[in-house]
């Protein structure tokens, strides 16, 4: 017997033992990303093995949460994959223009950098009034963040050149007030979001909306779970709704393959026909 | 056992030795190819068409959850991390890791996970220590880690890095690593994980 499969054991005992004890449902994440942040946990709180972080875990409730923020990931960036926005603007908002109203559910917003990049979009193309944007997380604290609009100023550098790049009609400094070494989004950009936990795992549908954004989350689940997620997603849009996933994710081999059209296939954009 | 996955980690240097490296296997190798090649965040040019150009086997960025099938070169694309899964590939876009995204540790350490002993490890020329923990979870799961001589490479210290990690002395040269990779995968081998889910 190899030691694989004494921690791949571990991590399904942990991750079982968080779902019965909190009802956390890490399940059916990815494997072999899930696994790295449980070593880095293990790790942090100076053990041995997984095992002897599954006994701390079941015992320390701050323990637990300790380790839902390492296994929940919320890396993310304004404006990442500048052309996924370019094609936002040039494809999908010339239709959202025919409509009087428009719901956009952001899923898996976490600290709200790309729901900030949409609403600036949106903003400048003159549409923002007429939509509401619900932005959603699984978790409290980072939709706290989100809901601040304060991001590290040295990351702006970065953040303007990727405006820019996805057709910005301004300059990305417009929008924040420098202070500090913080970047402070205007109040004002947020007037039509709405904010509020909800998790993609466990929640079901909540709204029919026109545009759906859910961009490098189910990345971190694995293909089961992705597929039920995609169910969720399905049913939570509209006739005609769009939808958009990360660059590296798409429909092909999702039971709802046949459900949608391209819009723009490199940005993995996509319009539900059926 | 026979190998089920190459997986290949590199930064500075890395387009030369990998077009070595890659123009030396032939169009039957059997054996899935998965390469992490620090680069920056946009790209920065058409890396996967220059290694097609000197390379038989298919050269891809793979989507998240792509089965990995024999005869292709996976290519980790730019920002994000590569994982080998037990018969299939995902991505991250989780933090750098010694700065870097990809990184040789995250595509290693993931390999050795999945695969075990079936798991070839090539860490070439570059200019960090990215890859030394990783070759070193390769070969304590019973892996091979090959590992490019550094006074030869570009840059050494991602070699030389890994050799202080494993303590294995003995290194290659870019045209011995295609011959021995080729010399470790004969013939076709279907791709079996050391370990599957029960149920």
């Amino acid at each position: 017997m190899t030691t694989t499969a004494v921690d791949t054991t571990e991590v399904r005992l942990l991750l079982e033992g968080i779902h019965e004890r909190y009802g956390f449902d890490f399940r059916d994440y990815a494997e072999a990303s899930i696994r790295r942040r449980i070593l880095r946990r293990v790790q942090a709180e100076g053990l041995a093995t997984i095992s002897a972080l599954q006994e701390r875990v079941l015992h320390d409730t701050e323990c637990m949460e300790r380790l839902l923020l390492s296994l929940t990931v919320h890396v993310t960036a304004m404006y990442r994959d500048p052309l996924f926005f370019k094609v936002f603007r040039d494809k999908v908002v010339p239709l959202l223009r025919t409509y009087p109203f428009i719901r956009i559910w952001h899923a898996g917003c976490s600290t709200g950098e790309e729901v900030y990049s949409t609403a600036i979009v949106l903003e400048e193309e003159g549409v923002y009034d007429r939509c509401r944007i619900y932005a959603t997380d699984l978790s409290e604290s980072v939709l706290r963040a989100a809901k601040a609009g304060i991001f590290t100023l040295h990351h702006m550098k970065e953040y303007s050149e990727n405006y820019l790049q996805a057709g910005g009609t301004r300059s990305l400094s417009h929008y924040y007030t420098a202070s500090y070494e913080r970047a402070i989004f205007r109040e004002n950009l947020r007037r039509n979001v709405v904010f509020a936990q909800h998790n993609l795992v466990t929640d079901s549908s909540f709204n029919e909306f026109n545009v759906i954004l859910c961009r490098n989350v189910m990345i971190y689940f694995n293909r089961t779970l992705q597929n039920r997620v995609h169910g969720l997603l399905y049913q939570s849009l509209g006739r005609l709704g769009v939808l958009g996933l990360g660059r590296k994710e798409s429909m092909r081999f999702t039971p709802h393959e046949e459900s949608y059209e391209e819009l723009d296939g490199p940005e993995k954009i996509y319009r539900k026909v059926i | 056992m026979r190998p089920a996955v190459v997986v290949v980690g590199t930064s500075l240097g890395g387009l030369h030795a990998l077009r070595e490296i890659l123009g030396g296997l032939p169009a039957g190798f059997s054996i899935p190819v998965v390469i992490a090649q620090h680069r920056v965040k946009s790209g920065g040019g058409d890396l996967a068409g220059l290694l097609q150009a000197v390379c038989p086997l298919r050269v891809w960025e793979p989507e998240d959850k792509e089965p990995l099938s024999p005869g292709m070169v996976y290519l980790a694309p730019p920002d994000y991390h590569l994982l080998v899964e037990p018969g299939s590939l995902a991505l991250s876009t989780e933090a750098p890791v010694n700065h870097a995204r990809p990184s040789l540790d995250v595509l290693f350490e993931s390999a050795a996970d999945a695969y075990g002993e079936g798991v070839i490890g090539v860490v070439l020329t570059g200019s960090n220590e990215d890859g030394a923990r990783g070759a070193r979870r390769i070969q304590q799961r019973g892996g091979t880690v090959i590992i490019q001589d550094p006074s030869a490479a570009v840059s050494g210290i991602m070699p030389a890095a890994a050799q202080a990690r494993t303590g294995i002395i003995r290194t290659y040269s870019l045209g011995q690593i295609a011959r021995l990779l080729v010399e470790l995968c004969p013939g076709s081998d279907p791709l079996s994980p050391v370990r599957g889910r029960v149920g």
